[in-house]
């Protein structure tokens, strides 16, 4: 087994959550992990991404090599484009249809999405609604990790588990709010 | 400590940063005292110590430092005394720590001495790309760069016996993806704290002439002695292979890039592993007298491969960054190494062009575009294009809307830039410095002002913390006045401004009082940084409700 998986956003958006949740559920599963995560100036929103690669066999390098990512998620839909280079031809490309806009030249969201459409494999969801409606706004990026576990290798419980153990600290209701938003990303 | 205790911990395994795998590493290798600034991509290695239970419980030191230079400082005078003592910076840090680094190679240690330099190539975060390795070179001292995480937890347990076998200090080199990538780690069982015992030789850290020359001359003796026990290394691995027409070199993270390339048995061609420096001719000719091409493969500048064709490129044909075969700059990965190893050989595919770069910019509502945006308008009178500035979440002024600021050089270069355009002519000289830089370089700069009565107008944008690297504590916070009044600034000249849309008017008069004065002035913007603001209130609640 091997799943190599390239996190989308911006700055701000969540995705070292993302990472942080995919990657205990792949320790409960004694998988191999490695995780290169954007630390620093991006991080003031800038473009972030983040390789997570889970396998069941020792892995080499922290970088995904261009071609060979099975799985883009993204919170964010013009930077879902952005690691297009990384991703193989089966791979698959779930981002949400939201934009985030804090630059002036960004292009129209329809040109965005129908570059997205043209990639074979694409899922896109209206995150930031499913989150509203299951609620809480700020867990957009749960509703995607939600939408894109059907092509994580990993047992949908293990990520409600890892979902309980990232928020624990943050109370139960925080808990409930994201697990949630999770399932409502799974059903979308 | 129980038996079974040890065994269970050194089985114990963690998902860590390679920085903080660094940082658990000279935990349990016995580290007293930890000293740094923040730097992206080496501030993890402190904050991991910092929020550690095992160092408080220890009583490990670990503040921050005011800049790199004293922090690196200040661990050498723990190693005076006998503990082991870490310095970790980013790579230009180790600019301005160059001059205890270089010297301390001549005094030499007594405890253990690691200085940590973590590289940024491609400069996702930096001004430059710089490789620490020529430090290593330049001042006679060993430089371990892991290849992994496991690697750089353990090399640290190597790397303070290396300094205390050789009284040397180590300098411990990263680059930006082994310090923000997470991988697991394996613990070992964990070494006490050295004793505290002075050194033997008391004259040991006086550099007259008379004793840097001797200590000189036994720093020489023992590179060589150096570069004969990195052949004994363990981290130095051949690899040999059946294929001999090309032989393989690489440098720390770079083996990982080239194994990715094959998996399963690995390359059929001989490999050759570099993780310390320095290395005998020897050990590379385990390699370059099997082969008929070399290639070398090393994160950052060529160093390796310099080294290698002065003397080597007789009969032998060398590859790498200087032919080509991998891009001249930039950071290594494992599609340029397959590339440059031959296994694929079409264009990398491309960015659809619908995609626009986003570049990081001020939070929103940040106190920085208050400031900003009285700068421009009481600059607007004045025929000058900008302002001086220096490094922090502040440079984000240099991009639009506001493209205001025409410098960023290196920490504290503001207000000394502005001091020297002073002199050519520039009036208002003004420049805008962010309140951890200020008390990092900018102290020493002003007090050149205050000498000679510079007419500039110094701006420090007090957010009480060091916000570009995440928001550590600022040296700075509470005492910006007074600095700056004991450094001989007039006190009517110190003007405090809040940097609020509805202060603006005032605070545009304000700003155009001091530009119009032809003397030292310093404008203190102050209000906290928003993302620390919003912290400091979750804290605060969750403290009400625990004593609730
Ligand atoms: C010599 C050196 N050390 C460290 C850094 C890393 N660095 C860049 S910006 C910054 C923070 C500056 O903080 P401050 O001046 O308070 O400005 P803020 O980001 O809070 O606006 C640091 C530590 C650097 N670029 N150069």
């Amino acid at each position: 087994m091997k799943s190599d998986i390239v996190l989308a956003g911006v700055g701000g958006q969540g995705i070292l959550s993302i990472a942080a949740i995919i990657g205990l559920a792949a320790i409960e599963n004694k998988l191999f992990l490695k995780q290169s995560e954007v630390h620093g100036m991006s991080q003031r929103g800038g473009d972030v991404q983040s390789h997570l690669r889970l396998s069941d066999k020792p892995i080499y390098s922290d970088l995904i090599p261009y071609g060979k990512a099975d799985l883009i998620i993204s919170v964010e839909p013009m930077e879902s484009l952005r690691y297009l280079p990384w991703l193989s031809k089966s791979g698959w490309l779930v981002t949400n249809s939201t934009p985030f806009i804090n630059i002036t030249d960004y292009p129209p969201i329809e040109e965005i999405l129908k570059e997205v459409r043209k990639v074979r494999n694409h899922r896109i969801i209206d995150a930031d609604r499913i989150a509203k409606e299951s609620g809480s706004a700020r867990s957009g990026n749960m509703v995607i990790l939600g939408a894109a576990s059907p092509h994580l290798d990993l047992p949908f419980s293990s990520l409600q588990n890892a979902v309980r153990k990232q928020f624990q600290k943050k109370g139960e209701d925080i808990v409930a709010v994201n697990l949630k938003a999770l399932i409502a990303g799974r059903n979308a | 400590m129980p038996f079974e205790i040890i065994v269970l911990r050194s089985m114990q395994k963690l998902m860590l940063l390679g920085d903080e795998a660094i940082a658990l590493g000279a935990i349990d290798a016995g580290l007293s005292g930890m000293y740094a600034y923040p730097g992206t991509p080496s501030t993890e290695i402190m904050e991991y110590i910092q929020s550690s239970s095992e160092a408080a419980k220890r009583g490990i030191q670990r503040e921050w430092s005011a800049n790199e230079k004293t922090a690196l400082e200040t661990a050498l005078g723990m190693s005076y005394a006998g503990k082991r003592a870490m310095a970790a910076m980013k790579h230009v840090g180790l600019n301005v720590a160059a001059d205890p680094f270089i010297n301390s190679a001549v005094t030499g240690v007594n405890g253990g001495l690691i200085v940590v330099a973590a590289d940024d190539p491609s400069m996702h975060s930096s001004q430059n790309e710089q490789d620490s390795r020529f430090y290593g070179k330049f001042s006679f001292v060993p430089v371990f760069e892991p290849s992994d995480q496991q690697e750089a937890y353990d090399m640290v347990f190597d790397a303070f016996e290396l300094s205390e076998k050789y009284r040397i200090p180590v300098l411990f080199r990263i680059t930006t993806r082994l310090a923000h990538s997470r991988a697991a780690v394996e613990r070992k069982v964990s070494e006490p704290e050295k004793p505290f015992h002075l050194p033997s030789d008391l004259r040991q850290f006086v550099l007259l002439p008379a004793i840097a020359r001797r200590k000189y001359k036994a720093l020489l003796a023992s590179y060589e002695s150096l570069k004969y026990e990195n052949r004994l290394s363990k981290y130095n691995v051949f690899r040999d292979g059946s294929n001999r027409k090309l032989g393989v070199i690489t440098c720390g993270i770079a083996h990982n890039y080239l194994m990715e390339n094959f998996p399963g048995s690995g390359p059929d061609f001989p490999v050759l592993k570099i993780t310390t420096y320095p290395f005998s001719k020897d050990i590379i000719k385990d390699l370059t007298e099997r082969c008929e091409e070399v290639l070398i493969l090393e994160e950052g500048y060529p160093v390796v491969e310099e080294g290698l064709r002065g003397i080597l490129d007789n009969n032998l044909k060398i590859s790498g960054r200087l032919d080509g075969a991998v891009p001249r700059e930039g950071e290594l990965n494992p599609s340029i190494v397959a590339k440059a190893v031959g296994i694929i050989s079409d264009p990398f595919p491309v960015v659809p062009d619908v995609v626009k770069t986003r570049p990081p910019s001020f939070c929103n509502g940040c106190g920085h575009s208050d400031t900003f945006n009285a700068v421009i308008d009481a600059l607007k009178p004045y025929k000058i294009d900008g302002v001086f500035s220096d490094i922090g979440c502040y440079t984000l002024a240099a991009l639009p809307p506001y493209s205001i600021i025409n410098s960023c050089v290196d920490m504290g270069a503001s207000v000394t830039m502005a001091i020297g355009a002073s002199d050519a002519g520039l009036t208002p000289s003004v420049a805008v410095i962010g309140d951890s830089t200020f008390t990092h370089s900018g102290m020493t700069g002003l007090l050149d002002a205050v000498v000679k009565s510079s007419p500039v107008t110094i701006i420090i944008t007090d957010n009480s913390t060091t916000g570009m690297t995440g928001g550590q504590k600022s040296h700075a916070t509470g005492r910006l006045a007074k600095i700056c009044e004991g450094l001989g600034v007039a006190s009517e000249h110190i003007r405090t401004i809040i940097p609020l849309r509805k202060n603006h008017d005032d605070n545009v008069r304000i700003l155009q009082e001091e530009f119009g004065f032809r003397g030292v002035s310093v404008i203190i913007s102050a209000r906290e940084c928003i993302q620390t603001a919003s912290r400091h209130r979750k804290e605060m609640s969750s403290e009400n409700k625990i004593k609730e």
